[in-house]
């Protein structure tokens, strides 16, 4: 099984301090990874590394390298806009446009160049079913999205990102924001998508890490401690560092 | 108690000096319909709207011509203003180095308190020859006056659109970022559209500010009472109307520049409604989250 992404003492700076520190990690093709940990120790700075979203931070430095499917990155002959379409993102809070349901889905298809009508509206209809959320809107596609639920919104963003047809998701904390009720339907999904793509989930709940995902790396201190299998990773923690945390004595 | 004697004493306050100012606005109108209406009635609502010769010495009061000149300039002032504005808001919103964005948003709204005199002598100095050199004609003109009213709404527009552009929250540059969108994508299909409404409103006030202006005006549109055959001939606007007449006016005279006042305020007024309607409409196409 190659590694989709593989990332190779990767260290990041903004400004002066120093987040990330000698992460390496193989991620594997069409599972869920999950990335743990307290609050402030890198995990989201991680996975906006793997899009380049840190590009829209002034004091951005990093050093190592990233590689998707085998290639560099941040190669300077690397087209941003090709690389933010194969790596799609969600965000810890549900970001609709304020447009309606169908532009909402249809807005990456029309900048990456797709002009056909019917073949927007086909697509559109794809993302929202596989993004469960079809059946509670296909009646309303021309409302706007900021009338629908916060659960909704965030499977919105999600057919959104699945419309542009990217290999990698990354999940900032998806369902932070959501219901239990929400965030199940949210948990449901990933299960669903995992056989297309390869996604990896920010998540603050260890039970939703056990899950979700396959594999799973704990961060402390913009370091990975360990990572590996979820159920030995929960199971029989290797670091004391790890056992603390997954038992709640920190964090 | 007496905590709760002083929270009623400020409510009390605040009340009445709120109701003030409405009351004044409310007085002033009054005033304005009281010493104008008599005229319009001995005049004629019909023939003082759409009367085309105002010429007090025989008695011949019609402010159609006036009203033109008016929305002539306004809107033509507009149709400059608002390309230039925007561009200039969007610049400063979203391209702009954080310290060049700080040298030129006071600069610009320091062009706001500039007084109008002295953009009327700008005009009267450097726009008018302009035209009368490069345009034929007087140089005072329609053309001059919008020039002029263009420079000075300017800064209106461009701080309260950028405002506007400023509030739209990151996280949807971000959501469209992530999608693979270019920043010129982003600018120009997901935070300008949803700044719109505030837009809208900077042009409204851009608009009043234009319509209300009359020092500047008077000094360069030559202040003939026609309807104008090209936009390089004179006008007059229904402001200018009443402060070149207001000193030696008397009479029926006298009360028919009050009744142009009225004529104004209601221009002003309809103005008003019809950019809350566009306003309101927009709101609603956008949506849920901004009403």
């Amino acid at each position: 099984m190659p590694y989709r992404i593989e990332v190779e003492n990767l260290n990041v700076y903004f400004g002066e301090s120093h987040i990330l520190k000698d992460i390496n990690i193989k991620i594997n093709t069409n599972m869920v990874t999950s990335l743990i940990g307290p609050s402030g120790c890198g995990k989201s700075t991680f996975i906006r590394t793997l899009n380049r979203m840190n590009d829209t931070i002034p004091t951005f430095k990093k050093d190592g390298t990233v590689l998707l499917d085998g290639k560099d990155i941040y190669d300077p002959n690397v087209d941003v806009v090709d690389l933010r379409k194969k790596v799609g993102m969600v965000f810890q809070k549900p970001n609709p446009f304020p447009k309606s349901i169908f532009d909402n889905v249809a807005y990456g298809l029309r900048i990456h160049g797709l002009n056909d009508n019917d073949v927007i509206a086909n697509k559109v209809e794809e993302s929202l079913k596989a993004a469960a959320l079809w059946d509670e809107v296909e009646d309303k596609l021309e409302m706007s999205a900021m009338g629908l639920s916060g659960g909704q919104q965030q499977r919105l963003c999600i057919a959104r990102t699945i419309a542009v047809e990217p290999e990698v998701i990354l999940m900032d904390e998806p369902c932070s924001a959501l219901d239990p009720i929400s965030t199940t339907k949210i948990e449901d999904l990933i299960h669903k998508l995992k056989h297309d793509y390869t996604i990896i989930i920010v998540t603050h709940n260890m039970q939703q890490a056990t899950r979700v995902s396959k594999y799973t790396a704990f961060f402390l201190h913009g370091e990975i401690v360990e990572s590996g299998l979820t159920d030995k990773l929960f199971m029989e923690p290797k670091d004391k560092r790890t056992e603390d945390y997954i038992t709640g004595r920190f964090g | 108690m007496t905590e709760k004697k002083e929270d009623k004493f400020i409510q009390w306050v605040l009340f009445a000096t709120g109701i003030s100012s409405i009351l004044i606005i409310i007085l002033i109108i009054a005033f304005i319909f009281s010493e104008g209406l008599p005229a319009i009635f001995s005049i004629g609502l019909f023939n003082f709207i759409f009367g085309m010769i105002w010429n007090p010495d025989i008695g011949l009061y019609g402010v159609f011509p006036m009203i033109i000149g008016t929305l002539l300039t306004t809107f033509l002032a507009l149709l400059m203003a608002i390309p230039l504005s925007l561009c200039c808001s969007i610049f400063l919103a979203e391209i702009a180095p954080p310290n060049m964005r700080k040298l030129l948003k006071p600069t610009i709204q320091g062009l706001a308190g500039i007084p109008s005199v002295i953009y009327g002598f700008f005009g009267l100095v450097i726009i008018v020859p302009f035209i009368r050199i490069h345009f034929g004609g007087s140089g005072f003109s329609v053309i001059s006056a919008s020039l002029i009213l263009t420079i000075m709404i300017l800064p209106t527009i461009i701080s309260i659109s950028e405002d506007a552009l400023r509030s739209i929250p990151f996280e949807y540059s971000e959501a469209s970022l992530a999608l693979g969108a270019t920043q010129w994508q982003t600018i120009k299909n997901v935070i300008v559209p949803a700044a719109v409404p505030g837009i809208i409103t900077a042009i409204i006030l851009g608009m009043g500010r234009a319509i209300g202006e009359t020092m500047a005006v008077i000094m360069v549109t030559g202040n003939v009472v026609q309807i104008p055959g090209s936009i390089f001939e004179p006008v007059r606007t229904l402001t200018s109307n009443i402060a070149l007449e207001m000193g030696y006016a008397t009479g029926l005279h006298y009360s028919a520049l009050f009744s142009t006042g009225i004529i104004l305020l209601t221009v002003i007024v309809i103005l008003l409604l019809l950019a809350n309607y566009v306003n309101y409409k927009t709101k609603v196409s956008i949506g849920g989250g901004y009403l």
